[in-house]
């Protein structure tokens, strides 16, 4: 448990670090780095690299923007096994769907409670 | 002169970024998050009977919940510069970038403020992802 911690951090951090120099060196935008880092996240699943790294590292490999790229054609496949090409399309949204609802809902509370600050 | 020339010629008198710097602070916040992550995966696996492989969903969802409260006192805006993409990349960023549009455009009104622009900043990252994944399911599924 102590040493998924650990590789949580490392592994998190690391992801983050290459996306630093991405905006750093690379002198890309924000929106670039996180667009292609979902990218790289989704072709990662594409060749069954990311689900390995998800066991190794836990929310190091969960909590940066590349899972979401991999839980995508995770749920895209596994629709994909039961109903063919069609479930390519029916099941995107199967894994990530908490994090894009809890996105609007909460997106929606924080709108209504908070006030734009400066 | 050449615009070519000029980009040249500005360039050389542009403050130099601390690139080490940024990446450190890249690294350890970015890490940090991560293991609170890991803490609220375990919470999940341990109280409401989540397997290792099922826990990133409610995990997901708890921090972008955070990232809703520290992005409405105004934490998050002023961890974000000293973090870069230490704040950026993790999950938590997405959801700044939702809740942030939705807080900034709510005094145009709940439907064309805040309904209309929640996506205008984490559009993109869904547009790639789902476009990405689309075709890499479709040659998987195919092939």
């Amino acid at each position: 448990m102590i040493a998924m911690f650990f590789w949580a951090f490392v592994i998190g951090g690391l992801i983050c670090v290459i996306g630093q120099l991405m905006m750093d060196v690379g002198k890309l935008t924000p929106g670039h780095t996180l667009s292609i880092l979902v990218v790289a996240g989704a072709v990662l699943a594409g060749f069954d690299l990311y689900e390995p790294f998800v066991d190794f590292a836990g929310a190091g490999a969960t909590i940066p923007i590349t899972s979401f790229g991999n839980s995508l054609v995770a749920g895209a496949m596994s629709e994909a096994e039961k109903h063919g090409v069609v479930g390519v399309l029916t099941g995107m949204f199967e894994v990530t769907s908490s994090g894009i609802s809890a996105a609007i809902v909460f997106g929606f509370i924080g709108a209504i409670f908070f006030k734009p600050k400066g | 002169m050449k615009p070519e020339n000029y980009k040249k010629l500005a360039s050389k008198y542009e403050p130099k970024k601390p690139v080490f710097k940024n990446c450190i602070r890249a690294f350890w916040t970015g890490g940090l998050i991560c293991i609170i992550g890991q803490a609220v995966s375990y919470f999940f696996i341990f109280f409401f009977n989540f397997t290792e492989q099922t826990v990133g969903n409610p995990t997901v969802a708890f921090m972008i919940f955070l990232s809703m409260l520290l992005t409405g006192f105004g934490v998050y805006d002023r961890l974000g510069q000293f973090a870069g993409a230490g704040s950026a990349v993790p999950v938590t960023g997405f959801g700044n970038a939702v809740i942030s549009a939705a807080i900034e455009h709510r005094s145009e009104g709940f439907v064309q403020g805040v309904g209309g622009n929640m996506f205008k900043l984490a559009g993109s990252v869904i547009l790639f992802g789902v476009f990405s994944a689309f075709i890499v399911a479709l040659i998987k599924s195919v092939f």
